[in-house]
């Protein structure tokens, strides 16, 4: 894999409370492309994704020890505020979490917070276009977001993500709460935003990262166990926890 | 009779369905009693109250002052009084509640002071409006010398009545999903836009209707009113803060203690008044709170 790593992890463990959630965890997400975390539930890969925006943050009791690096830069150093962090490394959650607003405020929100100073209708078109939700909304944009199937309402917050241009895109398990339908929707649009974006995705779904990553890592009880190319971990995986794994032995 | 069982057996069991049954029944005859009990009493209550006070209300009766002469006497000066006191304590207890509701649930690190402040005005809630009352008279009235004023008895009423709208407050912003937060922060909301776009709108309905519910407890309260010296006979109405002040409890409480009996018919009336306010009140309290809860 290429080595120009845009997020770096070195020596990274996270604890709550007194419980260890991922230890010693050395990685590096080379830029522009779509890197997958796997692994059976409980195993760190979302406590992991949440360290790259700071997401842990929220949870009083979360200690990290070792380093996050982006770009070079200490993530979790003195002088970074995290909402800066989190504008350029932007997130979709496991279950999509629009606004209670307009369709249009879930996405003029961020831009608005961010100081956006360009035209905010044009850019809410332009998100929605790229999150390919524009054709089905474009007439009812001040119709409630509540009101969108779970697909759209997933696609509406991928929107939201890229209206405020983050370079990075955390995406933990987008599709585990939609139906098959719109699941092949969000891989698809996944598909399109390969090569613009650095997408780091947690899935339970291992066909769904075999079809949509670049790199594939393998984590077990916190620990990070094979992380290498798609394919050649499908196909050729080394440590006998992977393959039990993905053979489905396990997990 | 009994069903096959499965791959344990020769334990003995002694099932007495038909016993457990009817224990069963008659602990629901038991809390049906304690529902009766308390419905009767309060139907007993308000049926006296309200034939004795519905043939004293008339317009009149709303319209005047307090008088010696029980048939010109009425609630005017105390109505207003009360209704420009409750605005007073909203004005207060409304931004430091919400304020320190916020600052509990949003800002404050999860240690022991923390804890400790939580437990503190979980108990304040539960102090006896007298000595808040002498709280007043102590602080408000004698140390900052302020008047026995409209402002006084509503700055009383408002450190009663904090402690219960933290309470409120806090438990509607805790009821805000934090995946709504999440959505907030991940886009790079700062905390204060975070709350101010997202937790406080999402919270404000059972913010509202749990500060309704303490300004009704507000405004029923006579003790800490007496104790810092509410007039119990004001007969003008109340134009600003630092007037001289009544209230409807007050008024109340002074006819009840008046020998004549057409004044306890009086107080009968005004009862029905205030009774009536305070339901309204909580009506829009809870219509506040289906109204906006998904």
């Amino acid at each position: 894999m290429p080595s120009d790593a845009v997020l770096e992890t070195i020596g990274l463990g996270v604890r709550y409370g007194e419980t260890r959630v991922i230890e010693d965890i050395s990685l590096r997400i080379p830029e522009r492309r779509v890197v997958a975390f796997i692994g059976p539930s409980g195993c760190g890969k979302s406590t992991l994704l949440r360290c790259f925006n700071r997401l842990n943050d929220l949870v009083p009791e979360a200690r990290l020890t070792g380093q996050v690096l982006f770009r070079g830069r200490d993530l979790y150093g003195p002088a970074v505020d995290p909402a800066d962090v989190r504008r350029s490394i932007g997130m979709v959650f496991q279950r999509p979490n629009p606004f209670p607003k307009s369709i249009f405020e879930n996405i003029a929100f961020g831009l608005r917070i961010n100081g956006f100073k360009d035209d905010i209708r044009d850019r809410v078109e332009v998100s929605l276009r790229a999150a390919s939700l524009w054709d089905e909304v474009s007439h009812r944009l001040d119709a409630d977001a509540l009101g969108l199937s779970n697909g759209q309402q997933q696609r509406l917050c991928i929107a939201r993500a890229l209206a405020v241009e983050p370079e990075v895109l955390l995406m933990d398990e987008p599709a585990s709460a939609l139906d098959p339908i719109a699941t092949g929707r969000i891989e698809d649009l996944i598909g399109s935003l390969r090569g613009d974006y650095t997408i780091v995705i947690v899935t339970n779904n291992m066909r769904q990262a075999a079809r949509i990553s670049d790199d594939t890592a393998f984590l077990y009880m916190g620990e990070l166990v094979e992380y290498k190319e798609t394919q050649r971990l499908f196909t050729n995986p080394e440590d006998r926890r992977t393959e039990d794994y993905i053979t489905g032995r396990m997990g | 009779m009994s069903f096959p069982s499965g791959r344990l057996r020769g334990g003995r069991f002694e099932p007495r369905v038909e016993a457990r049954r009817r224990a069963g029944i008659r602990f629901m005859w038991l809390c049906r009693f304690a529902v009766a009990f308390g419905v009767a009493s309060l139907l007993v209550l308000l049926v006296s109250i309200l034939t004795v006070g519905i043939p004293a209300l008339s317009p009149d009766f709303l319209a005047n002052d307090p008088s010696r002469f029980p048939e010109r006497a009425g609630i005017r000066s105390a109505i207003l009084s009360s209704a420009g006191m409750l605005a007073l304590v909203a004005a207060m207890s409304f931004p430091l509640g919400v304020g320190a509701a916020l600052y509990l649930e949003e800002y404050a690190p999860r240690n022991r002071l923390t804890r400790l402040l939580q437990t503190n005005i979980a108990n304040l809630a539960g102090v006896p409006s007298i000595v808040y009352g002498l709280l007043g008279l102590a602080v408000l009235v004698r140390f900052l010398a302020l008047e026995r004023s409209l402002l006084t008895g509503a700055a009383t009423l408002s450190l009663l009545v904090l402690p219960l709208v933290i309470i409120a407050a806090r438990e509607a912003i805790r009821a805000v999903p934090g995946s709504l937060r999440a959505a907030a922060y991940a886009l790079g909301a700062t905390r204060w836009q975070a709350i101010r776009h997202h937790v406080l709108p999402a919270a404000m309905p059972r913010i509202l209707s749990g500060t309704i519910l303490s300004l009704s407890r507000a405004g029923g309260e006579t003790a800490p009113l007496l104790v810092i010296g509410a007039f119990t006979f004001t007969a003008f109405d109340p134009v600003s803060a630092t007037d001289p002040f009544t209230a409807l409890p007050v008024q109340i409480f002074n006819w009840t203690t008046e020998p004549q009996g057409e004044f306890r018919a009086l107080a009968a009336g005004a009862i029905v008044v205030l009774l009536g306010a305070l339901l309204l009140m909580n009506a829009a309290a809870v219509l506040i709170r289906n109204r906006y809860e998904r």
